[in-house]
C-alpha cells in the first residue's frame, strides 16, 4: 500500500523540527533552507502550514524534464530527482505549480522531496502529528476534517505534543 | 562540533565589520551563549564603564544547540551591562533569530563603540554590512520589520530590533526579535539603541553541521524530546496554558504580588489567567487565545499567540491591533494586571502588544507603573505630574495610556521610562521601589516563597526569576517539593538552581526544559554534539564558573553585600492573606549561609579557594 | 487503430508514450529526420560545457526503451502529407497511412538576412549536428560572436561563456531577453553578464560577415570584430514546409483548436509546430517552450484516445533562464494588461528584480530575477486562477510572498 504524507496545518506551532529533520537527512545540516518541507507562517492569522510535494498524480515536474531525471519510485512512489541525470536545467521548478521542486546552486541540481525513501523523517520529528505518514487513502481531507469538526469555534485552539515511541533515526544517504 | 567557532565583530564608532575565530579554549570552560558571551564581555570592558557610553559592548550569542534539533534549541542571548542595575545583564530569547544567526556561521557578534549615524547590521551568510537606519529609526518595531522586509525582499530575513522607547532612552528597554520575541529584561534594548543600532537582520542558510556524533546526537535528543513529551507540565500544562498556567497556582499559593505588592493575593486573579484566555469573549464570542506556539527548535510551544477585541476602547478603529500577535505570558500578566490591580485580559493584551510594539520589558514597564500608582496614591505625584491620569490601582486607562507614553518616550511616559527606583527617588519615595539592584521583580511574592526572595537579592542581573527558579521545587514539587513558608535550606535550594540555570543558559536551549530535564538530560546532548566530554558535573561547574564570574564582575563595577537585599516591605511589611499570612521574607536566615555554600567571605566575595578551584584566575 | 507521430522530439514522444499507456492495442509509430535517438535541445547547453555527453541529451535513457514499450521509431522525414488519403509520404520513399497523426515537428532556427551567415564557421545552435561543430571551436581564447540574445541566445551565452571563449553578444534591441523581461531587468542581465566579462552589444546590428580566417563581423556602428566562431540564434519558425498545399491549416504554426485538433478531422498538432491556445491571452500562439511541447503532446494524445474530454485551457507562456548564475524567469503576461495593476521591486547592486501583474483579483503573470525558491507557484497562482483577496494588498506590500498567498487561499487556515 503506497503511503503519503498528510499536512495538518491546523497542528503546527511553527517549531521548524520537520525543516531541521528533512536537511539533516539529506544535506547532513540542520539547515532550513535546504530543507524539502517548509513551514510558512501566517503572523496575523497565527497560523502555520508546513507544505512540500504532494507526489501529485499530475508530476508535472517529472514530465518537463527534458533529461528523464525524475523518476517514480517503485517502492514509495514518490516521484525521485536521479542526481547524477540532473543538468539542472531548472525547468521542472516553473513547471511544478506548487513550487515544491527548487533549485540548489551549491550542487546545480533540482531537489524535492523523496518521502526519505519510505521513512520520512519529518513526521517523525514533528512532535505535534502536524506530519503524518499515512496510508495514501485516508490521507489528508478525513482527518483534516475529524480535526476541524472537534475544535468548535468560539474557544481557543492548542495543540500539545502527540503520544508516540521513541523514534529511530537512520541516515539513508551518506 | 556544534559551535560554528566564528565570531563577527563589529565596530560601530568606525563602521568596521571583521570575523574572528571564537576562542575554543573558554568554549570548553564556558560553554557557549550566557557563560561564554559574558566571558568575553567580563575580558574586554571596564566594570565601572557607563552602560550606555561608548566602551559598554554588546554581545548577541548563540549556544552549542542553537539551531539544531536538540528540542528549544532555538535561544539567544544578549549579553552586556545593563543600564537599569549597572551589572552584568544577559537576557535570553527564543523565536528564530538565534537559529538564523548561527546558519549563517556566528557563535556571536560583538558589538562594540557606537555608531555616529544610526544604523542596522545585515548578515547574510558570510557577509556582514552596516547600513544606513534612517528610514527606521524613530519607528517602533512592527514598522521596522515591515520595512526592512520591504527593503530586503525576502520573507525569509530574521530581525531583531528595537523600538521608539529605546531610542528615547526609556531604562528597561528590550530587544524584539521576529515581532514579538524578546530580550527582554535589563534595559539590554537601551544599550543597543545608545549605539545607534536599530537592528540586526539576519539570513543564514549555511546550516548547523559538525554534529560529533550525529546518529547520537538525533538519539539523544529524541530520547530529551520523549521526556518533554511524556511530563505533565512540558507535554500539557504550558502547550495548553503557557506560563499563564501560574496564575491560579501562585495566587492560590498567596505569592501574587499584588497593588505593587502591597499584598499577596490579586481578586482578579481568575480573570486574567491562562484559563481566562481560553474562555470566549462576551462582546464577540472569540476566546483571546488563538493558539499556542512554538519557538524554532521546540517541542513544548508555550508561546501564546492572541488577539483583542476590535471594539475594545484600546484599539477601537486602530486595525493595526486587531490581528493575532504574541500574547500575554505569566510574567507579563502578572506586572502588567495583578501589580497595578488591572483585572481586563483585553486591556493587559494590548499592553502587552505595545511593550512588543515598541520593545519594553512588560515586567519593568507594569512593576513601574505599579510603584507610579502607588506614588499617585500616597499623594507623591498628582495629575500635576502624570499629565492629567489618574494613576489608581486598577485603572485600564491608566496603564493603556501609560503604556503609549512609554513606546513613544512622550510627557509622563519619560518618567515611568526611568523605572521604578529612579522614579521613587525622583519622587521621594525610593521604598516604595519594588526592585533589587535597580530591577523590578517578577511574579513572585518572597513572603509566600522564601526561596524566591534569596534568589531574587543574589541575581546577578537584579531582582529575576530566570536565575533561580525555585518555585519548581518550592511550588511544583520539581524535581522535590520544598515547603515555601521556610527559609531553611534554601540557600543550598537557591545556589543549585543558579548553578544549572546558568548551565542551561550557556547550552542554547529554554530554560522551560528544566521542568523536565535535569542536568541529566542535557549532558548526552551535549556531549554527542560538542568535541570533549560533557557530563552532568562538569556542566554544573560550568554553571557555578560563570555564576562566580559575574559576581566578579558586578563587585568590580562596584555591587557589595549590602547590594544582595530585598526592598523594606518584602522583610517588614507581613503578607496580609493566603496561606503566607503573617510571614516576612526572612533573607537576613538565608544570605549569610548562601555566601557560606557558594564559598564565597562574610562579604559576599569569592574566595581564593573558590576561584582556584572555578579556575577562575 | 494507427496512430503515426511525425517529429520525434519532446512532444512527439510523450504522445507516444501517452497513446502507448492509453491504447494498448494500437500501433504507435514515431517518423523522426535527425539520425541520433530521439533527443532533447534543451539539453544541448549542457552538451556544449561537457556536462554530460550526446546520451546525456536522449530523452529517455534505456537504448531499449521504445522497443520495450512497443513503439516504433523510424529514422525518415515526413516529405508530404495527403491527408485525403490518410497517407504520409517519406524521405526514402514510400508511404506510410495512419488513423490518426499528430504533427509534432518542432521549429527551425531563423537564418537572418545578413551576408555571409552561410560562410564556413558560422552556425545556428540548435540541433546535436549543430553541436557537434560549435563544441570543436568552443576553445578557450577562441573569438565568438553570438548574434542574438533572445532566449535561445541567452541560454547558449551561458555555455559559451563558461568555456572560457572571448564573447561578443549583439542584439538589435536595447535589452537582453527582450520577449521574456522588460527594460529593467533586462538591463540588469546585461549588466551582469558584462561583468561577467562577456561583451554585450545591444541596439547593435551585424550588418554583414566577411570570409577570412579568422571571419571578420561588421556592425552597424562600424566597428569590426574578428571572429573564429559566429552563432546565431534569432528567432524560430515552426516546421510546416512539408505540408505546403495540403489543405492543412498553417498561421505562425499549424492552427489547432482547443483539442489540439488541426483543421484536418483526426490529425493533430503539437510543440512547437503548433499554434496553441495560450492560458494568458486566451489567443492562439506559437510559444516554443519545452514544457508546453511536453503539455501539447499529452493533450493531443488523450484527445485522440479518450475522444475529446480535456478541453485545453491553454499554456502559461514561462522561462526559466541562467546567465552566469543570475536566474531569471517570466510567466504570462509578465509584461502586464490594460488596466492591471502591478508591483515592482528591483535592487540593482544585488541584481534582485521581481515584478507581479494583476488583473482585478487574480495574478495573470510575473518575472524575477534572483528568485529560485518555489517560484512553480508562480505558474500555480496564474493556472489555478486563485482569488487573491486581500493577498493582493499584501503581495503588492511584499511581492515574495508568494507561497504563503498560494496557502492562504487554497488551505483552510482560518
Ligand atoms: C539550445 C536550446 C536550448 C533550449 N532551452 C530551452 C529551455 O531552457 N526551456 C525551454 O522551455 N525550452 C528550451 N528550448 C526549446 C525547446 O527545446 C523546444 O521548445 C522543444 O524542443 C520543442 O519540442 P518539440 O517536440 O515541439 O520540437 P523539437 O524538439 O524540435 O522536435 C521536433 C523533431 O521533429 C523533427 N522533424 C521536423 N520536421 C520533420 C519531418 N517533416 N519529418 C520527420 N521529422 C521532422 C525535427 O528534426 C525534430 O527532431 C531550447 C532549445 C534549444 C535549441
Ligand atoms: S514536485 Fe510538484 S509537480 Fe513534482 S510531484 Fe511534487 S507536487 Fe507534483
Ligand atoms: S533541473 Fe534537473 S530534474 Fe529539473 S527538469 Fe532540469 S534536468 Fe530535470
Ligand atoms: S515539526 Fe510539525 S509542528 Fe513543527 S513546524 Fe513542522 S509541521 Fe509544524
Amino acid at each position: 500500500m503506497l503511503r503519503a504524507l498528510s499536512l495538518e496545518p491546523d497542528r503546527c506551532t511553527g517549531c521548524l523540527q520537520c525543516e531541521m529533520a528533512c536537511s539533516y537527512e539529506n544535506e547532513g545540516v540542520f539547515n532550513p533552507a535546504k530543507s524539502r518541507i517548509k513551514v510558512f507562517a501566517f503572523h496575523t492569522e497565527g497560523r502555520f502550514a508546513p507544505y512540500t510535494c504532494t507526489q501529485c498524480d499530475e508530476a508535472w515536474c517529472l514530465k518537463a524534464c527534458p533529461v528523464d531525471a525524475i523518476v517514480i519510485n517503485s517502492e514509495t512512489g514518490a516521484k525521485d530527482v536521479l542526481e547524477d541525470v540532473c543538468v539542472g536545467c531548472k525547468v521542472c521548478t516553473i513547471a511544478c505549480p506548487f513550487g515544491t521542486i527548487n533549485y540548489n546552486s551549491s550542487s546545480g541540481k533540482v531537489i524535492k522531496c523523496d518521502l526519505c525513501g519510505g521513512d520520512p523523517w519529518c513526521a517523525k520529528a514533528c512532535p505535534t502529528g502536524a506530519i503524518t505518514y499515512v496510508d495514501a487513502d485516508s490521507t489528508g481531507l478525513e482527518r483534516m476534517r475529524a480535526w476541524a469538526q472537534n475544535s468548535p469555534s468560539g474557544s481557543a485552539s492548542f495543540v500539545t505534543p502527540t503520544e508516540k515511541d521513541v523514534q529511530h533515526y537512520e541516515r539513508v544517504q551518506l | 562540533m556544534a559551535w560554528t567557532q566564528k565570531i563577527l565583530r563589529v565596530n560601530l564608532s568606525e563602521g568596521k565589520v571583521d570575523s574572528e575565530p571564537l576562542n575554543m579554549e573558554w568554549a570548553q570552560s564556558y560553554l557557549g551563549q550566557r557563560g561564554l558571551a559574558s566571558k568575553y564581555l567580563v575580558e574586554e570592558i571596564d566594570p565601572k564603564c557607563d552602560p550606555l557610553g561608548p566602551d559598554n559592548k554588546l554581545i548577541f550569542t548563540t549556544g552549542p544547540l542553537t539551531g539544531t534539533m536538540a528540542s528549544t534549541g532555538g535561544r539567544y542571548s544578549v549579553v552586556t551591562k545593563g543600564p537599569l542595575t549597572g551589572a552584568i545583564a544577559c537576557s535570553n530569547s527564543g523565536g528564530y533569530l538565534g537559529p538564523e544567526l548561527k546558519m549563517a556561521g556566528w557563535d556571536m557578534i560583538i558589538f562594540e563603540g557606537k555608531s555616529p549615524k544610526p544604523v542596522y547590521l545585515f548578515v547574510n551568510n558570510d557577509s556582514a554590512e552596516l547600513l544606513p537606519a534612517d528610514a527606521i529609526w524613530g519607528k517602533t518595531v512592527w514598522e521596522a520589520d515591515k520595512i526592512l522586509h520591504d527593503v530586503h525582499q525576502d520573507s525569509q530575513i530574521r530581525i531583531a530590533c528595537v523600538g521608539r522607547s529605546a531610542e528615547a532612552g526609556c531604562l528597561y528597554s528590550a530587544i524584539i526579535n521576529d515581532l514579538h520575541r524578546a530580550a527582554g529584561r535589563s534595559g539590554v534594548g537601551t544599550v543597543m539603541a545608545s549605539k545607534n543600532l536599530k537592528a540586526l537582520v539576519c539570513r543564514g542558510t549555511k546550516g548547523v553541521g559538525n554534529i560529533k556524533d550525529p546518529m547520537g546526537f538525533m538519539q539523544a535528543t529524541e530520547n530529551g524530546k520523549k521526556i518533554l513529551r511524556e511530563n505533565a507540565v512540558t507535554g500539557a500544562g504550558l502547550p495548553q496554558y503557557g506560563t499563564q498556567v501560574l496564575m491560579n497556582v501562585i495566587n492560590e499559593t498567596g505569592a501574587l504580588p499584588t497593588n505593587n505588592m502591597q499584598k499577596v493575593q490579586f481578586a482578579g486573579a481568575s480573570k486574567i489567567s491562562g484559563e481566562a484566555m481560553h474562555e470566549p469573549r462576551k462582546s464577540d464570542g472569540k476566546p483571546n487565545l488563538t493558539t499556542n506556539a512554538a519557538c524554532f527548535g521546540c517541542t513544548i510551544a508555550c508561546g501564546r499567540i492572541s488577539t483583542i477585541d476590535k471594539n475594545h476602547f484600546t484599539v477601537q478603529n486602530k486595525p493595526e491591533y486587531w490581528g493575532s500577535s504574541g500574547g500575554l505570558e505569566y510574567e507579563a500578566a502578572w506586572a502588567l494586571g495583578a501589580d497595578t490591580g488591572v483585572d481586563d485580559l483585553d486591556t493587559l493584551t494590548y499592553a502587552n502588544f505595545v511593550c512588543n510594539e515598541d520593545g519594553m520589558d512588560p515586567i519593568s514597564f507594569g512593576a513601574t507603573v505599579a510603584a507610579a500608582m502607588e506614588l499617585f496614591e500616597t499623594g507623591a505625584i498628582s495629575t500635576k505630574e502624570t499629565g492629567g491620569i489618574e494613576f489608581k490601582f486598577g485603572s485600564s486607562e491608566a496603564l493603556a495610556k501609560a503604556v503609549e507614553l512609554v513606546a513613544a518616550g512622550e510627557g509622563f511616559g519619560k518618567d515611568l521610562g526611568l523605572g521604578s527606583k529612579r522614579l521613587c527617588e525622583k519622587y521621594g519615595r525610593p521604598e516604595l521601589s519594588m526592585t533589587v539592584k535597580g530591577q523590578e521583580f517578577p511574579a513572585y511574592d518572597p513572603r509566600g516563597i522564601q526561596g524566591m526572595g534569596l534568589a531574587y537579592a543574589t541575581s546577578n542581573r537584579g531582582a529575576c526569576h530566570l536565575r533561580g527558579y525555585t518555585v519548581a521545587s518550592e511550588i511544583l514539587g520539581i524535581p522535590e517539593k520544598t515547603d515555601p513558608l521556610v527559609p531553611d535550606g534554601k540557600a543550598g535550594l537557591v545556589k543549585a538552581f543558579q548553578d544549572a540555570t546558568a548551565a542551561f543558559d550557556s547550552a542554547g536551549i529554554c530554560i522551560f526544559t528544566s521542568f523536565a530535564w535535569s542536568l541529566d538530560d542535557v549532558a548526552p546532548q551535549i556531549n554527542t554534539a560538542c568535541e570533549g566530554d560533557w557530563s552532568t558535573e562538569r556542566l554544573l561547574e560550568i554553571g557555578e564558573r560563570v555564576w562566580n564570574m559575574e559576581r566578579e564582575f558586578n563587585l568590580k563595577a562596584g555591587f557589595t553585600k549590602k547590594d544582595d537585599n530585598l526592598p523594606p516591605r518584602l522583610t517588614t511589611e507581613k503578607a496580609d492573606s493566603g496561606p503566607a499570612a503573617g510571614k516576612v521574607n526572612e533573607l537576613d536566615k538565608m544570605l549569610p549561609e548562601y555566601y557560606a555554600v557558594r564559598g564565597w567571605d562574610e562579604q559576599g566575595v569569592p574566595t581564593t579557594d573558590t576561584r582556584q578551584r572555578l579556575g577562575l584566575s | 487503430m494507427d496512430h503515426l507521430i511525425v517529429g520525434a522530439g519532446p512532444a512527439g514522444v510523450v504522445a507516444a508514450e501517452y497513446l502507448r499507456k492509453h491504447d494498448a492495442s494500437g500501433n504507435v509509430t514515431i517518423i523522426g529526420d535527425e539520425p541520433e535517438p530521439p533527443y532533447s535541445r534543451m539539453a544541448i547547453p549542457y552538451y556544449l560545457v561537457k556536462r554530460i555527453d550526446e546520451a546525456g541529451t536522449f530523452l529517455r535513457k534505456d537504448p531499449g526503451y521504445y522497443d520495450n514499450l512497443g513503439i516504433e521509431v523510424v529514422k525518415d522525414r515526413v516529405n508530404a502529407v495527403d491527408f485525403n488519403k490518410r497517407s504520409a509520404s517519406l524521405g526514402s520513399g514510400g508511404t506510410r497511412g495512419y488513423d490518426r497523426m499528430i504533427i509534432a515537428t518542432g521549429a527551425s532556427p531563423i537564418t537572418p538576412p545578413i551576408a555571409g551567415v552561410d560562410l564556413p564557421g558560422v552556425y545556428h545552435c540548435w540541433t546535436l549536428d549543430d553541436a557537434r561543430h560549435i563544441i570543436k571551436l568552443m576553445e578557450s581564447g577562441n573569438n565568438v560572436v553570438l548574434i542574438g540574445a533572445g532566449f535561445i541566445g541567452s541560454i547558449i551565452l551561458e555555455a559559451l561563456a563558461k568555456s572560457g571563449v572571448n564573447l561578443t553578444v549583439v542584439e538589435t534591441e536595447n535589452r537582453m531577453v527582450p520577449r521574456m523581461m522588460n527594460d529593467v531587468a533586462g538591463g540588469l542581465i546585461k549588466d551582469w553578464c558584462v561583468n561577467k566579462g562577456v561583451n554585450v552589444l545591444t541596439s547593435t546590428r551585424v550588418q554583414s560577415i566577411e570570409q577570412g580566417d579568422p571571419l571578420t563581423v561588421n556592425l552597424d556602428n562600424g566597428d569590426h570584430i574578428s571572429a573564429d566562431m559566429v552563432i546565431t540564434a534569432t528567432g524560430v519558425a515552426s516546421n510546416t514546409d512539408f505540408l505546403d498545399g495540403s489543405g492543412i491549416k498553417i498561421d505562425d504554426g499549424i492552427v489547432v483548436d482547443e483539442f489540439m485538433q488541426t483543421s484536418i478531422d483526426g490529425v493533430y498538432a503539437a510543440g512547437d509546430c503548433a499554434q496553441g491556445k495560450d492560458f494568458s491571452t486566451g489567443g492562439f500562439n506559437v510559444q516554443a517552450i519545452q514544457p508546453t511541447a511536453v503539455e501539447h503532446g499529452k493533450l493531443a494524445a488523450s484527445n485522440i484516445v479518450h475522444g475529446h474530454p480535456q478541453q485545453h485551457h491553454g499554456q502559461v507562456n514561462m522561462n526559466v533562464l541562467d546567465t552566469l548564475g543570475l536566474i531569471s524567469s517570466s510567466f504570462g503576461m509578465w509584461m502586464g494588461v490594460e488596466n492591471g495593476d502591478v508591483v515592482e521591486r528591483v535592487d540593482r547592486k544585488k541584481f534582485r528584480y521581481i515584478n507581479l501583474q494583476f488583473e482585478d483579483d487574480y495574478l495573470v503573470g510575473a518575472s524575477a530575477l534572483g528568485l529560485t525558491d518555489r517560484i512553480g507557484v508562480l505558474r500555480g497562482l496564474i493556472q489555478s486562477k486563485i482569488k487573491l483577496k486581500e493577498w493582493k494588498q499584501k503581495l503588492q506590500n511584499d511581492p515574495t510572498r508568494l507561497m504563503e498567498a498560494y496557502l492562504a487561499n487554497t488551505q483552510a487556515l482560518g
